[in-house]
């Protein structure tokens, strides 16, 4: 990233370079960094290294005094299974969500392509729920989702027989249920930037394949799917990184239950806080700091490659 | 799209708006049919929401019930304390920074860009921030709470706003400089002019976390300040309208409305902007 912002000028002469540099900072001082600096230091990584320590601590609202007790909020959240479990749920939820949300976004996209007006219509709805609240989502898909909600009553009329299938009360397919509607209210952002990626493919590029006569899918296949990697990219990783993150959509739909089956890890936090366990909020807090930070890193990497490529 | 064979091609003509169509009424005009249906209602009608309208339209006073009941108007004003300084902090400050970040190209402000960026992906410390705004003075209050959302959303405002000075050419700087100017003066009068397209998309985007965030102001502000999804929450997960879905799909609709309206007259704008910033 850094060697493509040296003017070229600087390359040739070092004592040039040295001038420019000083020129540079002169042009551009430093103190019109200090206020952003000084808040994401106070109120980002402040905090994050706070979580460092006081996940070591057993900080509680039933106590005045913190005293450090090592490994101990750890040991009991592996002990109570909430750490593996919340951990689980969390990282099959994104998986779904990104899984899901990319899914109806690329078909949305590929529907809506063409610059009708209808399409043009249909893309702004689409991107009505992505202005939402996400609490407020929820809410309407659990009034929907009850057992003797609309789904349910839809599906009797439909098959004739009584049908209550329990879509939020299933430990095994809620979590899935509960993914689809994180993605539903999210597809619109995602159609939004495969769009933007379908317009960047050449048409030459397309027309060509059109003259050697391959029809629509196979085009879609070797020629716009690859050439889409960057949108992909983009959507997948925000889509994974930001549910990991999740909360509001879950916390309304079934706050964690039924069994913990959907409890991500911020739906601990928010409950074991509530009670008073600060502590083993904040150890909670680190292990999605620590396992978002090792997936970001891949993520990172990459978008700093495709920056240096631009 | 053209396709090889007439016959195909007008088939495709026809299916995309059918499908186009039918997306649209199954995926969205079914879920927002129902949230209004069942806020004209009356109690009894909106135990179980369906898509049948209601037998006699109640949705004024339905929406008048909640706007009072509900303490919409308090939590429409807290919603606006917090969102309006957060964001105007985050893009003044997010530009300044930028523009050096942008500009300057030595070792440490790469580093000191990848530390301003990681904000976009690393989760907040959600719990310990509750300590430190104890520790603070602030905690409860809504310059807390402004401060937590300036530092969360500084990232992104700074990851689009260097991206986008990086393409501005320098002799544009130069010319002004030339002309005797200090760098603020260069700043205000050269980037910012370029910069207010890229700002308005990163304060759309803001905008949107800001006032729909209920995770954060659980933690900063519960109880202490109301804003609309923390009165939402309030009301519909526990107290005043539990199961009462026509309240709640009220509450809903007038919680939606700024933002709406927003949408709906920007839109074409809003959406460029996002797509161009996403994917260049």
């Amino acid at each position: 990233m850094t060697t493509t912002l040296l003017p070229a000028r600087r390359k040739d002469q070092p004592r040039d370079a040295r001038l420019a540099d000083r020129r540079s900072r002169q042009d551009h001082p430093s103190w019109f960094l200090w206020p952003a600096l000084a808040m994401l230091v106070i109120f980002f990584f402040t905090p994050t290294i706070y979580n460092f320590v006081y996940a070591f601590t057993d900080w509680s609202s039933f106590k005045s005094e913190i005293g450090f007790v090592g490994f101990d909020n750890f040991v009991k959240l592996l002990q109570n299974g909430s750490l593996l479990s919340d951990l689980r749920v969390t990282l099959v939820y994104a998986i779904l969500v990104a899984i899901f949300q990319n899914l109806f976004g690329l078909g949305l996209a590929l529907v809506l392509e063409r610059d009708t007006r209808i399409n043009r219509f249909a893309r702004a709805a689409f991107f009505v729920p992505v202005i939402m609240s996400a609490l407020a989502v929820g809410y309407v898909f659990q009034a929907i989702l009850k057992p003797d909600g609309v789904l349910n009553n839809f599906l009797t009329t439909l098959t004739g027989g009584e049908v209550s299938i329990p879509w939020l009360g299933s430990t095994t397919w809620t979590i899935v249920v509960v993914a689809i509607i994180h993605a539903w209210k999210w597809m619109g952002l995602s159609m939004l930037i495969y769009l933007a990626g379908l317009k960047t493919i050449n048409e030459e590029v397309i027309e060509a394949a059109q003259l050697d006569g391959a029809g629509y899918w196979r085009i879609f296949k070797a020629v716009r799917w690859p050439l889409l990697a960057p949108a992909v990219t983009f959507n997948f990783a925000t889509a994974l990184l930001g549910s990991m993150n999740g909360f509001d959509i879950v916390q309304a739909t079934t706050a964690g239950g039924p069994g913990g089956s959907t409890e991500l890890l911020n739906i601990f936090i928010f409950r074991t806080f509530g009670q008073g366990l600060f502590a083993q909020a904040t150890a909670m807090s680190l292990v999605l700091f620590l396992v978002v930070a090792l997936l970001a890193f891949p993520v990172i990497i990459y978008l700093r490659r495709r920056e240096r490529v631009l | 799209m053209t396709t090889a064979s007439p016959t195909l091609k007008r088939a495709r003509r026809l299916v995309q708006p059918t499908a186009a169509i039918l997306l649209t009424v199954l995926l969205l005009g079914v879920p927002f049919m129902i949230i209004i249906f069942t806020a004209g209602k009356d109690q009894g009608a909106a135990l179980n929401p369906d898509l049948s309208p209601p037998a006699t339209w109640q949705l004024w006073s339905n929406l008048a019930t909640v706007l009072d009941e509900g303490n919409m108007v308090q939590a429409l004003f807290g919603s606006l304390l917090v969102m309006v300084p957060s964001v105007l902090l985050v893009l003044v400050l997010g530009s300044l920074a930028s523009w050096i970040l942008a500009r300057r190209s030595s070792r440490s402000m790469a580093v000191l860009y990848a530390l301003a960026i990681s904000g976009i992906v690393l989760p907040p410390a959600v719990v310990t921030i509750v300590l430190l705004l104890r520790q603070l003075g602030l905690a409860g209050t809504a310059i807390g709470m402004i401060s937590v959302y300036t530092g969360m959303y500084l990232s992104t405002v700074i990851f689009f706003v260097t991206g986008f000075i990086r393409t501005i050419p320098m002799e544009l700087e130069e010319a002004a400089r030339m002309d005797g100017a200090g760098p603020f003066r260069v700043f205000w009068k050269v980037i910012v002019p370029l910069l207010t397209p890229t700002l308005a998309t990163a304060s759309i985007l803001i905008c949107l976390y800001i006032w729909n965030d209920v995770f954060y102001a659980l933690f900063v502000i519960g109880g202490r300040i109301d804003t609309l999804p923390l009165n939402l929450f309030d009301v519909a997960s526990a107290g005043l309208y539990l199961q009462r879905w026509h309240m709640i799909f009220s509450y809903i609709i007038l919680m939606s409305l700024p933002l709406l309206t927003v949408f709906v007259f920007l839109q074409r704008k809003i959406i460029s902007g996002i797509t161009s910033g996403a994917v260049k």
